[in-house]
């Protein structure tokens, strides 16, 4: 399997995002966002950052650089396309996934570990998690807090596209799950046709060594066993 | 001809920092201040002289970029 991650000036998870699906004994390029093509792959990643420095809002900017012109056709046409915290912003600045991300109710940068909670699993991009399994993976943004109007909100619900959730883990308090204050403890959600994911969290900082939790591994092993 | 654009949040649109400048407002002394909500002002110099194009090209651009109309409301000023 080969995974295409794209770059934007302030995008600064890239490599630990190659290093993850490395490890689960894929391939991995960099795509830069000035292109025009994102390079022939199974999986178009989006990672984490800051692109463009947040100007205006999270992702506005990166989401019309030349390359999403392609990523959007292409996710448009099928291709799976994962969007992990910065890139869940620019997926949704670009409109390929529902509703917006806002400031942290808090109004302070989280960067701690949750848990999540896989309440819907959508082949192949939650990989090997089974529905209710609960991962712990950190979380660091200023803007993750999801909102949708009443509307998308009952859509989401009703054709079962949250697919990741805020939830305690063991021994902490329910008022500490949710650390952005995210409408019904959203993390994670999917487009129509189940080939887009958009979530806050950064799975692929708990995959390996020197990181404090191999969570989601699962997550990554079944996406590269599924699209290789 | 210039124009200013005016963005607001959304009204149901949960607005944390609003909500800080109320309390910081209230911590000065500024008593009977209800509810606050922060917005942003884009001012832009157009080569378009003829307004009614003018407004729909920044119409266009509100749309397209600058305000996020999921959670923003956005209102169009023009200047000749």
């Amino acid at each position: 399997m080969k995974a295409a991650i794209v770059v934007f000036p302030g995008t600064n998870r890239e490599v630990d995002m190659k290093d993850a699906f490395e490890r689960a004994g894929a391939s991995a390029v960099m795509a830069w966002h000035g292109d025009a093509e994102v390079p022939d792959c199974d999986l178009i990643v989006l990672p984490g950052g800051f692109a463009y420095g947040d100007y205006l809002r999270c992702g506005a900017m990166a989401a019309h650089s030349p390359i999403m012109k392609d990523v959007v056709k292409k996710a448009n046409a099928g291709q799976p396309v994962l969007g992990v915290c910065n890139g869940f912003q620019i997926l949704i600045e670009a409109r390929l996934l529902p509703g917006a991300l806002l400031k942290n109710a808090s109004l302070a940068f989280v960067c701690r570990d949750v848990h999540l909670r896989l309440d819907h699993a959508i082949k192949p991009l939650t990989g090997n998690l089974v529905e209710g399994d609960v991962i712990r993976v950190p979380v660091a943004h200023g803007d993750g807090n999801y909102f949708a109007d009443v509307e998308t909100l009952k859509r989401l619900e009703g054709e079962g596209r949250i697919a990741f959730r805020y939830v305690a883990g063991p021994g902490e308090a329910e008022s500490r799950a949710n650390p952005n204050g995210s409408t019904a403890d959203i993390a994670g959600i999917v487009n129509e046709k189940g080939n887009v994911l958009g979530m806050m969290p950064h799975p692929e900082d708990a995959t390996g060594p020197r990181q404090q939790s191999l969570d989601a591994v699962p997550l990554f092993a079944g996406i590269v066993e599924a699209l290789s | 001809m210039k124009a200013r654009v005016h963005i607001t949040l959304k009204h149901g649109v949960l607005d944390p920092q609003g909500k800080a400048i109320g309390h910081a407002l209230g911590s000065l002394g500024f008593e009977g201040v209800g509810d606050v909500r922060q917005g942003k002002v884009i001012e832009l110099e157009l080569a378009e002289t003829d307004e009614a194009r003018a407004r729909a090209e920044v119409e266009q651009m509100c749309q397209k970029l600058l305000a996020n109309t999921v959670i923003e409301n956005y209102a169009i000023e023009l200047q000749a």
